[in-house]
């Protein structure tokens, strides 16, 4: 995995470079980085996705099979609105349907993120494409848009990407288990987007970047009532396309 | 057994949107008519993400009188502004939601 270090077998111990001596972060050290950026959205995922595992089970969902989605769908709204579509007796394409609508902002994501990912083998992209959420997306992209050497850098994405998964499903599987809810006075749910809003303000540098934020938020909040996911994608793909012509105006 | 189908055919379909782009790209610097709105993709989708749930966090929007998320959420925009540090922000942010939930009516 480690592409450009040398055989270790063959280079006497104490001739080994030190990771510091490279120009590049090494991969463990931005698999490590890329773990410890995520650590701090664990306060929102982790109740998130124990209370996922108590609705699918008051929902009808067998343990099984919402243990199994949390490793297949690996979305968290769209696993809620899942649960949600099976107690209402929903058929199976409606449910297809509506996690994909749900999911479709992914795209935004993939493509915000293959410049920097277009020179990995085939099977780092499958890979990496699995591991893409919200989570991992936010904590990463700003890593992956630095200037400077980036031979290591989908490693940093990968320790994200890794947290977040394993942390989804061990939640999962404790509020299958626990069954019982956490407190909602605690309001745990709010770090998710002030983890996002402390993401988000430090890179509004511009005017093309506040507009976006303003319109995609606003008219977010104005397309609530649509179905989930929906609202979201729409209000990301106006703000987006009125901050790109406010942009080529300026320049 | 037609769960499981339903979430096989779910997953393929997220993971089919994940891989998108992904997969198409190449080597090369991607034209400038693709990396200016790419750029602009955190902000928007973020925002449309977070505004929502602090001003209208059970469906209805409420902005006056200041409910406890609106403060804590402008809160953390100040905080994020002059820290950039999430766990900073955090900290701050659930604290007042927590004071601001004791202090102010409903």
């Amino acid at each position: 995995m480690e592409g450009g270090s040398p055989p270790t077998a063959s280079i006497p111990h104490s001739a080994r470079a030190h990771p510091s001596d490279q120009t590049a972060p090494g991969a463990r050290e931005e698999l490590l980085r890329g773990i410890l950026a995520e650590i701090p959205l664990l306060l929102g995922v982790i109740p998130f996705g124990m209370i996922y595992g108590v609705i699918a089970i008051q929902s009808g969902l067998t343990p099984a099979t919402a243990q199994a989605a949390s490793a297949v769908v690996f979305a968290g709204s769209s696993q809620f609105a899942m649960s949600q579509l099976v107690a209402g007796g929903a058929s199976g394409l409606v449910i297809v349907v509506s996690i994909a609508a749900i999911n479709m902002r992914h795209a935004l994501y993939s493509a915000s993120l293959a410049p920097h990912l277009a020179h990995l083998s085939a099977a780092w992209k499958a890979l990496l494409a699995y591991l893409l959420t919200d989570e991992a997306y936010a904590v990463s992209i700003g890593h992956l848009q630095a200037d400077g050497p980036r031979t290591h850098r989908h490693f940093f994405l990968l320790g994200a990407g890794l947290t977040l998964w394993t942390a989804w499903q061990a939640s999962t599987a404790l509020g299958l288990f626990v069954g019982a809810r956490l407190p909602q006075s605690w309001s745990l749910d709010f770090t998710l987007p002030l983890t996002f809003i402390a993401i988000v303000v430090p890179q509004l540098k511009d005017r093309a970047g506040l507009w976006a934020a303003l319109i995609a938020g606003g008219l977010a909040v104005a397309l609530r009532g649509l179905p989930v996911g929906m609202g979201v994608l729409l209000a990301a793909v106006v703000g987006i396309l009125a901050g790109t012509a406010l942009e080529r105006r300026q320049a | 057994m037609s769960m499981w189908l339903t979430l096989v055919a779910a997953g393929s379909a997220t993971y089919l949107i994940r891989l998108s782009f992904i997969a198409f790209a190449h080597r090369g610097t991607p034209p400038v008519w693709i990396t200016r709105p790419l750029r602009l993709v955190p902000a928007a989708v973020l925002s449309a993400l977070i505004l929502p749930a602090v001003i209208a966090p059970q469906g209805a929007v409420q902005l006056w009188p200041l409910s406890p998320r609106v403060l804590a959420g402008m809160a953390a925009v100040f905080v994020a502004w002059k820290t950039r540090s999430i766990l900073l922000t955090l900290i701050v942010g659930m604290s007042i939601l927590w004071l601001a939930g004791l202090l102010l009516p409903g």
